[in-house]
């Protein structure tokens, strides 16, 4: 199960029988293990990696930097539920160190993000405070390089 | 100056890669797929690399003593027992600029002029010309793809001569990825334990074996270990072709003489480099697994899409190279590769390069990742359709 994992959280469009051959089983064997990793939640989706920059698209991604206070006996689930139940966040983290939990959010605008941030979320009765950033470029992302393809300097010099 | 007058007749006659100029087309043209290297697409281990950084933090930027450091020379005798049963003392040992020159060495201590050295083909290219430029004659020896390429008892009983000094035993091989296993290993060691033909066993790819068996050296087999030189390195195991490091293990009189011509020639291996090995004997067993079974997983998606495709290949074992049939195309190995770069802007090696029998054949190397892969085997296939071979 890790191997097909592992393969698929690098390429999820490999045909089935390609991933069997890699894993050295049959193409049923791996449907079966999709299943079984659906349903126990393994994976939770499949999606692609876009370059919205490069594709002419606007969207605007911030990472924020909250300090909540925890429920005593819930810890940071609630809040961390609550903020992850808005639409416009992509991802919330729980952190170690000098902050608490990391949302990121993607909108439109620098404004958008701004406003949901100042509307929606540092009203919220746990977050204690927030700290935004704005992606400026994306040089890596999901493992793929987005601005500069990987050069072969492998010379066949050598037989 | 009269060059061609003044040039040694046997440096001379040394035949050049016949395809360097292919790959420098394929170089040219910007989209073009290359399936054509011989190097791991990994970069060496970081734990490597930061030992050979703080070796050279450190100052450490001498020669060492010519056999190599005495540290590494025993770690290097550990692996060879940890991981293939051999039994070698550091004296036994000598630290080389890759296996290269550990072949060189072998072959310089002992072929004398006239001496014939057998060599399976196809093979990588460097053994004739070693041989050639050493005085001795090269004795190729086809293998089939029938036999999976594997060298039979039956050919070597048939190359042996009075004057045969040397066999060259390159397995894992490249550019067929062919294996030798524990009985093919002693129907060969049957034939040469009444001889006093030794044996360079090139085992370069020896970690890179897959399937339920390990790669077994010659030398582990009784009676062997005193007429084999064992040549190995770093380069394919552990992602360090560039840092030249490889090594030849044998008997301790003709080690002695390997580090003679080794102390003239070259002094001692890079520095930098035997301390950075000494890190990936010791501490990544782990990384090499990782890499091998990345290069398995390609082996198996390549070995499929060529079957299917209909170029037909055997089921490789070592290495990291395929070596399918281009015989449904009715075209020479040359001319298929050609057509093939042309048309389609991938590049892959005529199996004529490696040895005359590898005429009908080519070699693709799955040093590469699956999309590159995956896009290679999509433009093969369209390739085939369109001339109307399958």
């Amino acid at each position: 199960m890790e191997q097909l994992l592992r393969i698929l959280e690098t390429n999820a469009r490999l045909p089935l029988e390609d991933i069997a051959v890699m894993l050295d089983t049959t193409p049923e064997a791996v449907a079966k293990m999709l299943d079984e990793a659906a349903a126990k939640g393994y994976i939770h989706g499949y999606s692609a990696l876009i370059d919205w920059e490069r594709a002419g698209v606007n969207v605007v991604e911030a990472v924020i930097e909250l300090h909540v206070s925890p429920r005593k006996s819930r810890g940071f689930d609630e809040v961390a539920s609550a903020i992850a139940a808005f639409d416009e966040v992509d991802s919330v983290l729980l952190m170690s160190g000098s902050y608490d939990l990391q949302v990121i959010i993607k909108g439109h605008s620098f404004q958008e993000i701004a406003l949901f941030v100042a509307k929606r979320l540092s009203p919220l009765d746990d977050v204690l405070s927030t700290a935004t950033s704005f992606v400026l470029r994306t040089y890596k992302r999901g493992g793929r390089l987005f601005q500069a393809e990987e050069i072969d300097e492998r010379e066949c010099t050598v037989l | 100056m009269n060059y061609d007058q003044l040039l040694a007749p046997a440096a001379k006659a040394m035949r050049p890669s016949g395809i360097r100029k292919f790959f420098d087309l394929a170089a040219e043209m910007p989209h073009c797929i290359s399936l054509g290297v011989g190097e791991p697409d990994f970069k060496t281990p970081w734990a490597i690399r930061d030992a050979g950084i703080r070796s050279l933090e450190q100052g450490r930027t001498r020669y060492t003593a010519n056999a190599g450091l005495a540290e590494l020379r025993a770690e290097i005798c550990r692996y060879l027992a940890r991981r293939f049963e051999l039994d070698y003392q550091p004296d036994q040992v000598v630290v080389t600029v890759g296996g290269s020159e550990a072949i060189d060495l072998t072959i310089r201590a002992l072929v004398a002029p006239g001496d014939e050295v057998i060599i399976p083909e196809p093979c990588f290219v460097c053994y004739a010309p070693i041989t050639q430029l050493t005085g001795g004659v090269p004795v190729p020896v086809v293998t089939r793809a029938e036999d999976e390429f594997r060298l039979t008892p039956e050919a070597l009983k048939a190359a042996i001569t009075p004057r045969t000094k040397l066999l060259v035993l390159p397995y894992p091989n490249n550019p067929t990825g062919g294996v030798m296993g524990q009985a093919d290993l002693e129907a060969i060691a049957a034939v040469l334990r009444d001889t006093n033909v030794m044996v360079l066993s090139d085992e370069i790819y020896a970690e890179l074996t897959y399937g339920l068996d390990r790669h077994v050296s010659i030398a582990s087999l009784p009676g062997m270990a005193e007429r084999t030189v064992v040549v190995n390195g770093f380069s394919k195991a552990y992602a360090m072709t560039g840092w030249r490091l490889g090594y030849a293990a044998g008997p301790k009189p003709l080690i002695k003489v390997l580090t003679k011509i080794h102390q003239s020639c070259i002094m001692s291996a890079p520095t930098t480099s035997q301390y950075a090995a000494i890190t990936a004997l010791r501490s990544c067993d782990e990384a090499i697994e990782t890499m091998r079974d990345e290069y398995n997983r390609r082996r198996r998606y390549v070995v499929k899409a060529l079957n299917e495709m209909g170029l037909a290949c055997f089921e490789p074992r070592g290495a990291f190279y395929v070596f399918p049939s281009i015989q449904i195309s009715g075209l020479s190995s040359e001319e298929f590769c050609e057509k093939l770069l042309y048309q389609k802007e991938v590049a892959i090696v005529p199996g004529d390069a490696f040895g005359a029998c590898g005429e009908g054949y080519a070699r693709i190397s799955y040093a590469y990742s699956v999309d590159h892969l995956q896009t290679a085997m999509a433009r093969m296939r369209d390739f085939l359709r369109e001339n109307g071979w399958t």
